[in-house]
């Protein structure tokens, strides 16, 4: 277990640094900068903005005094926000995004595994009917439409809420639900199809001959095996809810780390692109291994040591 | 057993189903419904909540870029002069008076006393001397730092090649006499100075405390920190949120000064703005989509607000390229264009076709040259180059920047060429930041653009065709026009000069290095309650103003 982490920490701290010496320098050979406007400024004024933010060296001593910078967990400061530093930046940011993404998984996780455990119960039946249904709905049509479909029933026609914001409580409730619905709906197909493989086995036959009732079999018995699938898919999935979308809160004009992460690339704005960039590639590794651990812990086929 | 959760969610669903699906009832008018209920009831603070753009970059007027930072200066900062809410020409600012010497290169202002910052600390020709210094300092490297370059010895000292700011035009005569001497007449400086933020003074004294003079970013903008002189000062600044302003007591015309706050609304996408509007979260919108433009016209006129605005839309040609290096093409390319039906069918706010590259009414200017000819000569034109019904035409390529609203502009254009020429021109469109990086590479034949005045003054939109200008980007370059341009600056007075402007928009509409296509408008939804908004042609409108009808005070 041990040996299995410490490897996995050192290939993805390996892996870290491509990623981040490949973003620092595509990002560097996209046209355009971050001074590029429309109002063309005289070329030495253009000098005087690029040796004020250090642009003017060389690139390798860029790149190397960044990853120094980097080492001191420094991410520099913002081009286009010049009052504030990525660090402020993200930490302002990401919280809000997060708790967002966790309201979302919330709501995504209780109807996900409810719907799809029904339809693997009922299979066959109306109810499992409904539950695909459900599915392919959260599937197939986008935030962008399910998302001013609500604001416009809820918020515009009944008065229920405001049409976008993040100022109190209620604010959250819209958002959760579209971008938990989204999420949702994977979870319900994968939860379905992860119960039918493990209800069809011998030990819950097993369970049923011993005289279990069929709550007890799908929650003590069934769920543990079946939510495997949900599982692995969660890993990637928390960290892209987490690290917020930039649909939803474009939409509802939320002030996550999402918009950051889109917009940077648009404003050429070099270090909050490579801060947001590596935010995403550790939290998409971190939760990885955390998966890994936790499906050796659900189902003893898997052994970490190999 | 399962089966009351079962319902239970079968209900949830149909819940869910029934928001979605809910038929478009007759909308809620604007200024009832939630609206009523969020709004403030009478004898509460008035309070303007607007619809912003983008998030504000920064709040230090040497720094910042962008409209939507101007629209939060404008309440934030007053220059040495002010605007007129209805035409925006300069009126007192800081400065209770002016004078401009015979010759036009020195202006004498008198400040007024007791003009202080939002903390208390006076205001004196010494602030306004060390903040322009400030913004010519090249290391603090100010991109607008250009709009002060027509002082004296101002660009040799922001490019560095003059140390001694005390050879730069800026002098303080007493406490309250700052004099400014320029390199040439500049007949439109004092609008400049009433209505650009890079003319505005800035608390050097709290600037020094943070970092110092010369170092952008530093934490002197921060909500706790900042100081203003404006007619309201920051309460709060909640980034990708909402910046609210409050009335300053301290600002010496603060007894005209109607609104108790003015709520900035940072948003982006149209689509949520408008409906924030509907919900009656905003007074008033930064923009409309064309879409909902009808559906205003139809449903709420009232709040519909469509303003001229003092911008070009026009498409440039790379002049250098054949064929249209070849006048005649260039002028049956614009013959071609029916910009009538392009206004009515394709944008849709209101703009007015572009038939000159100067706006119809620009501070008492008009062009009277005018883009005008039959289809019929367009083809004669064509063929006369060599290219009779577009036969051997070279395959060419329009440049613009992606975006829905150019891309059916550009299809229009496209289609009404092929009809009325029989020539097929392709499309291509890039990331806006590509896009400029090759329009200013000239690497286009034709390319979309769009210029918006700085100030009310004619020389806005005719200054960036001279050879050496940086916005040219067309490869246009006519010793004429250039001898006309410095005809202009030193003409005695602005009879004279718009003489030398008529001049100069007959040579554009003759020699056509742009295609100019319509004069933009402002399309917003504004609540009707709100009072003092004119339409101004630049979208300012100095908030002291500004009131709400049906509000406190």
């Amino acid at each position: 277990m041990f040996r299995f982490i410490t490897s996995r920490l050192l290939q993805s701290l390996l892996a870290l640094f491509l990623v981040i010496t490949a973003t620092f320098f595509m990002i560097r050979f996209v046209p355009g900068g971050p001074f590029t406007a429309e109002k063309a400024v005289t070329p030495e004024i253009l000098r005087n903005l690029e040796a004020h933010y250090g642009l003017d060296r060389p690139l390798w001593r860029q790149y190397l005094d960044y990853l120094v910078s980097l080492g001191r967990g420094d991410l520099g400061p913002s081009f286009k926000y010049p009052n504030r530093t990525v660090n402020e930046i993200i930490g302002d940011k990401l919280p809000v995004s997060a708790e967002l993404g966790a309201l979302a998984l919330a709501f995504a996780l209780v109807i996900g595994i409810t719907l799809g455990t029904l339809a693997a119960v009922y299979r066959n039946t109306w109810i499992d009917y409904v539950a695909s249904t459900f599915g392919m709905m959260g599937i197939s049509i986008p935030t962008f439409v399910v998302g001013p479909l609500l604001v416009l029933g809820l918020a515009i026609h009944l008065g229920w809420f405001n049409a976008s914001g993040w100022y109190g409580p209620a604010d959250r409730v819209l958002p959760a639900i579209v971008l938990g619905f989204a999420y949702a709906a994977p979870v319900s197909r994968l939860t379905r199809g992860g119960m039918l493989e493990i209800l069809g086995q011998d030990f819950i036959r097993t369970a049923r001959a011993k005289g279990a009732s069929e709550l007890r079999i799908i929650t003590r018995h069934a769920l543990r095996g079946g939510l495997l699938p949900v599982v692995s898919f969660l890993g990637p999935a928390v960290a892209g809810i987490l690290t917020g979308s930039f649909v939803i809160e474009t939409i509802f004009q939320i002030p996550g780390i999402g918009r950051e992460f889109v917009n940077s690339a648009f404003n050429r704005d070099y270090t909050l692109v490579l801060g947001t960039v590596i935010l995403y590639a550790v939290l998409i590794m971190a939760l990885n291994l955390v998966v890994d651990i936790v499906q050796a812990w659900m189902n003893p086929k898997v052994r970490l040591e190999e | 057993m399962l089966r009351p959760l079962t319902s239970a969610l079968a209900l949830l669903l149909l819940g869910l189903a029934a928001g979605c699906g809910r038929p478009a009832n007759p909308p809620v008018t604007p200024a009832s419904g939630p609206a009523a209920a969020a709004a403030p009831a009478k004898g509460g603070p008035m309070i303007w909540r607007v619809g912003n753009g983008a998030e504000p970059q920064d709040l230090d007027p040497h720094i910042v870029t962008g409209v939507p930072e101007h629209k939060i200066l404008m309440a934030l900062f007053e220059g040495l002069l002010s605007e007129n809410p209805q035409d925006l020409s300069p009126e007192p600012g800081i400065a209770e008076r002016w004078e401009i010497s015979p010759d036009g290169l020195t202006y004498t202002f008198h400040l007024r006393a007791g003009a202080q910052w939002s903390d208390g600390v006076p205001i004196t020709s010494t602030t306004f001397v060390r903040s322009y210094q400030r913004m010519l300092t090249p290391a603090l490297g100010a991109e607008y730092a250009s709009m002060l370059h027509h002082v004296r010895n101002a660009k040799a000292y922001n490019e560095g090649k003059l140390t001694d700011f005390s050879q730069v035009g800026f002098k303080e005569v007493d406490e309250r006499t700052l004099r400014v001497t320029l390199n040439q007449r500049t007949p439109f400086l004092l609008k400049m100075i009433a209505t650009h933020y890079s003319w505005y003074p800035v608390p050097i004294h709290v600037i020094e405390k943070f970092g110092g003079l010369a170092r952008k970013g530093t934490a002197w903008t921060r909500k706790e920190n900042f100081v203003g002189n404006g007619p309201f000062i920051l309460k709060d600044w909640k980034p990708q949120q909402v910046l609210l302003a409050a009335r300053n007591p301290r600002f010496w015309d603060h007894a005209r000064v109607r609104l108790d706050e003015i709520h900035f609304f940072a948003v982006e996408n149209q689509d949520s703005e408008e409906r924030m509007f509907r919900t009656g979260q905003l007074d008033l919108t930064n923009e409309l989509p064309v879409a909902k433009i009808d559906v205003y016209r139809k449903e709420f006129p009232e709040s519909l607000r469509i303003d001229p605005y003092l911008g070009l839309y026009f498409y440039r040609f790379n002049v250098e390229r054949p064929p249209l290096n070849d006048k005649r093409v260039r002028r049956a390319l614009a013959l071609a264009v029916d910009r009538e039906s392009l206004v009515k069918n394709v944008t849709r706010g209101g703009q007015i076709p572009a038939f000159s590259v100067s706006y119809p009414g620009t501070a008492g200017y008009a062009p009277t040259a005018k883009l005008t000819g039959k289809v019929e000569e367009a083809r004669q034109l064509l063929a006369a180059a060599g290219f009779p019904g577009g036969q051997g035409f070279p395959k060419l390529e329009l440049l613009y920047n992606t975006s829905q609203n150019h891309r059916l502009v550009a299809e229009a254009i496209q289609q009404m060429w092929r009809r009325q020429l029989g020539i097929d021109i392709g499309l291509r469109n890039e990331e806006w930041k590509v896009y400029l990086d090759t329009t200013d590479a000239r690497k286009f034949d034709l390319q979309r653009g769009g210029w918006i005045a700085d100030y009310v003054d004619p020389h806005s939109f005719l200054e960036i065709w001279t050879s050496d200008n940086l916005n040219n980007d067309t490869g246009f370059k006519n010793a004429d026009y250039d001898r006309l341009f410095a005809k202009a600056l030193a003409a005695p007075d602005d009879t004279a000069r718009y003489a030398v402007y008529q001049e100069m928009d007959a040579l554009l509409v003759e020699e056509l290095p742009v295609i100019p296509i319509y004069h933009y408008t402002r399309v917003v939804a504004m609540n009707p309650r709100v009072q003092g908004v004119y339409p101004t042609l630049l979208d300012n409108h100095p908030y002291k103003y500004v009131w709400l009808r049906d509000a406190a005070r």
